[in-house]
């Protein structure tokens, strides 16, 4: 009996721990080995490996170049392949529906563990965002492909690429936790969530820039309702993560604007907020329901 | 230590579930609804300042309420091994599952002091693809134990398991033996203050329980306390100083393990299977045909069964349209669903009556001696129609108890589930 006095845990109805994020903190080394898992189970006994994770953005970016550059017309932005412009979105786009998509499935997945043994709940759903920017940071190389094609270099503003990385995480883990919990309950959301990627695809400035988005609103709808309707339209917190993936990857190319980012940004962690929030209410019931 | 310390107090633990409403009927209007009003709650309920925040779901009194748990209290002390006893539905299962904190209780409050690993089952978080000693470390620290503990423990795992030549080996290519094996030995060389075990010892062949039987021993006299549900009242007996016995979700009675379990044996079990219902107990998924319902088992002898003695049973079926060549079968099988014994009405050339008129019919089997050792088995029941057409089939309907008979060896009361026949032998 040389140890320290053990702690005396006390469990009351409605009260699902005091010390939540000290034990979520306690956790972190089962949370590093789920994440672990799922990198590793990912690409098990497939043929082409982690090359999948290549094949699919790579193939995306090829069609919308085709489909929007050369069929369609749009320009690309002055001195930019209009491939790298979609690249520059594609990667985070790719990660934020991956995450949302593996997110959602992950509570219901695991439901064996959920339903045997306790653990912060919230670190399944975040070891299935471990799995997507794993995978995000292997289709970054086809970023660095497309750049030495096309001989395009970044400038100095490639180095809140990192912090840019995290607002993508953050914009994906409030809407997957919200998600994730509804799922739990309502497989329904098993059903919408292709619909919301397949969507979402198109509402997000992934196959042009928000410039032109920006510049055929105010053409369409003069100056005063097109800038409303851009605000609004910039209220997507995936709008504000890839406007600034491309002003950190595009250089002087890509106009970046301020309010929109911000109005972005804020929606991002008020979403996050809520994520946690109504994950952490569901969360206790998990095991009784799933 | 004269005076040990309450590890575990419970208070008043009530658990409520409500039946039926289990998410997937409500869909996503509800849930749309509930989502989006939220906020508006949460603004009312801030404002009305009441101290009753059911959260999401409304509070209604429904007919479906069904308390799992109501008022139970108990303490344990430091060290103690305690065995939960009682029938299937008495609660134990929710009861581990709060203390574990898998799920909430509705009322009433838990003290735990110290460090809790819980063993609702063994092999928890198994992944198919992943190979022995990848599993060792998931397993492992899903347990609770850290990655310095695992790697100390790693060899001692791998021996204790048996599995040395196939540790980079995906586990979904291991006989069931050996991935039960495996996962005993992650889940046996925890080393928390308070070990909640569920029924894991139902697992693997009978010498590999044997040894887990030897480890929880180990872990029970190493003084750590433990809170142990099981079926087999010979390992309770074994492992376990004190008892709390559980009935329809309440504490019936607490006390020192052999008085308690000799009572429970004696009158726990009585009628309670005496007769069983088959109509509204879902089918599996391979049972299509109409023509013929199972209606219902009754034991027209005394329950719990008895080794060694003669047993007889009453199974009432419905004939809907007519069938040709109806047969009917029992069959005794080990919790884990392995077949170890059956009895058909026709395995000897005895004849298959074809059943036309719809009406309720009803089959007497009968046994001699009933040749099952002192254990718990899962009762199938089973009407074929021909050598292969299966009409209706309710594998596990209720669990049994079989209990030493009157002439039944004490070398086989304690452990031994299977078959045990006597033999005609002449000595020499």
């Amino acid at each position: 009996m040389s140890r320290n006095p053990p702690q005396t845990l006390t469990l009351e109805p409605g009260r699902t721990a005091k010390n939540y994020w000290r034990d979520l903190y306690h956790y972190r080394e089962l949370f590093l080995i789920l994440a672990w898992r799922d990198v590793i189970v990912r690409y098990k006994q497939t043929a082409a490996g982690a090359a999948w994770a290549l094949i699919q953005p790579l193939m995306s970016i090829i069609i919308m170049t085709v489909i929007f550059h050369l069929l369609a017309g749009v320009p690309a932005p002055n001195g930019t392949p209009y491939a790298i412009m979609v690249c520059a979105a594609m990667l985070p786009w790719q990660f934020f529906s991956n995450a949302l998509s593996l997110a959602s499935q992950s509570v219901v997945g695991n439901a064996n563990l959920i339903s045997k043994i306790y653990f912060p709940r919230m670190i399944v759903p975040a070891s299935s965002i471990v799995v997507s920017l794993v995978d995000f940071l292997v289709a970054c190389s086809i970023l660095i492909g497309l750049m030495l094609y096309y001989q395009y270099w970044p400038t100095w503003r490639i180095i809140v690429l990192p912090p840019l990385i995290l607002l993508a995480v953050v914009a994906a883990l409030g809407p997957g936790l919200i998600i994730t919990a509804l799922t739990v309950r309502y497989r329904d959301f098993r059903m919408i969530i292709p619909f919301i990627v397949q969507f979402g695809m198109y509402v997000c400035p992934v196959g042009m820039s928000s410039d032109f988005i920006h510049d055929k609103l105010i053409e369409k709808l003069g100056i005063g309702l097109g800038t409303k309707f851009f605000m609004i339209y910039s209220l997507n917190p995936m709008v504000g993560v890839i406007d600034g993936f491309r002003w950190a990857i595009l250089g002087n190319s890509s106009v970046f604007y301020w309010p929109g980012f911000a109005a972005s940004v804020g929606l991002t962690f008020v979403l996050l907020f809520i994520g946690i929030h109504y994950f952490r209410k569901t969360e206790r019931a998990f095991a009784d329901v799933i | 230590m004269s005076h040990p310390q309450t590890i575990i107090r419970v208070e008043n633990l009530s658990k409520l579930y409500v039946l039926g409403k289990s998410g997937g009927s409500e869909g996503f209007r509800h849930a749309f609804q509930d989502f989006v009003t939220a906020p508006f709650r949460w603004v009312k309920n801030l404002s009305a300042k009441s101290g009753n925040r059911a959260g999401g779901a409304p509070e209604k009194k429904s007919a479906t309420d069904f308390w799992a748990l109501k008022n139970v209290s108990f303490e344990i002390k430091q060290g103690e091994v305690v065995g939960v006893i009682g029938r299937n539905g008495a609660g134990k299962s929710t009861l581990l599952k709060i203390l574990s904190r898998i799920t909430e209780q509705t009322e009433g409050r838990v003290q735990i002091t110290g460090r809790v690993a819980s063993l609702l089952e063994v092999g928890t978080g198994f992944h198919p693809e992943l190979t022995g000693r990848e599993n060792i470390f998931l397993n492992g620290s899903i347990l609770g134990m850290s990655r310095q503990e695992i790697r100390e423990k790693f060899d001692e795992i791998v021996a204790f398991a048996e599995v040395e030549k196939f540790l980079d080996t995906p586990v979904k290519r291991y006989s069931s033996g050996m991935y039960v094996r495996l996962a005993f030995a992650v889940a046996a060389h925890l080393e928390p203050e308070i070990l909640i075990v569920d029924e894991v010892l139902a697992v693997g062949d009978a010498q590999f329980q044997k040894k887990c039987l030897g480890k929880m021993q180990e872990v029970a006299k190493g003084g750590r306390t433990v809170l142990f549900v099981s079926h087999n009242m010979g390992t309770v007996t074994s492992l376990c100083t004190r008892a709390i016995w559980m009935a329809s979700g309440k504490v019936h009675r607490t006390g020192p393990v052999r008085e308690l379990v000799n009572d429970y044996l004696s009158k726990g079990t009585a009628s309670d299977y005496q007769t069983v219902d088959l109509k509204d107990i879902p089918r599996p998924s391979y049972v299509h045909d109409n023509r013929l319902r199972l209606e219902s088992i009754e034991w027209l002898n005394e329950t719990p069964l008895k080794h060694g003695e003669p047993a007889e049973v009453l199974v009432r079926f419905t004939i809907n349209s007519p069938v040709e060549g109806v047969s009917v079968g029992i069959g005794f099988s080990t919790i884990e669903g392995t077949r170890l014994l059956s009895y058909d009405t026709d395995f000897q050339g005895d004849p298959r009556p074809d059943l036309a008129q719809p009406k309720t019919y009803s089959v007497k089997i009968a046994i001699d001696s009933l040749p099952l050792g002192p254990a718990i088995y899962a009762l199938d029941v089973g009407c074929r129609s021909g050598d292969t057409h299966a009409l209706d089939y309710l594998p596990s309907v209720v669990q049994m108890e079989v209990i030493p008979g009157p002439k039944t060896p004490g070398c086989i009361v304690r452990q031994d589930a299977g078959v045990r026949f006597t033999c005609r032998c002449t000595w020499d």
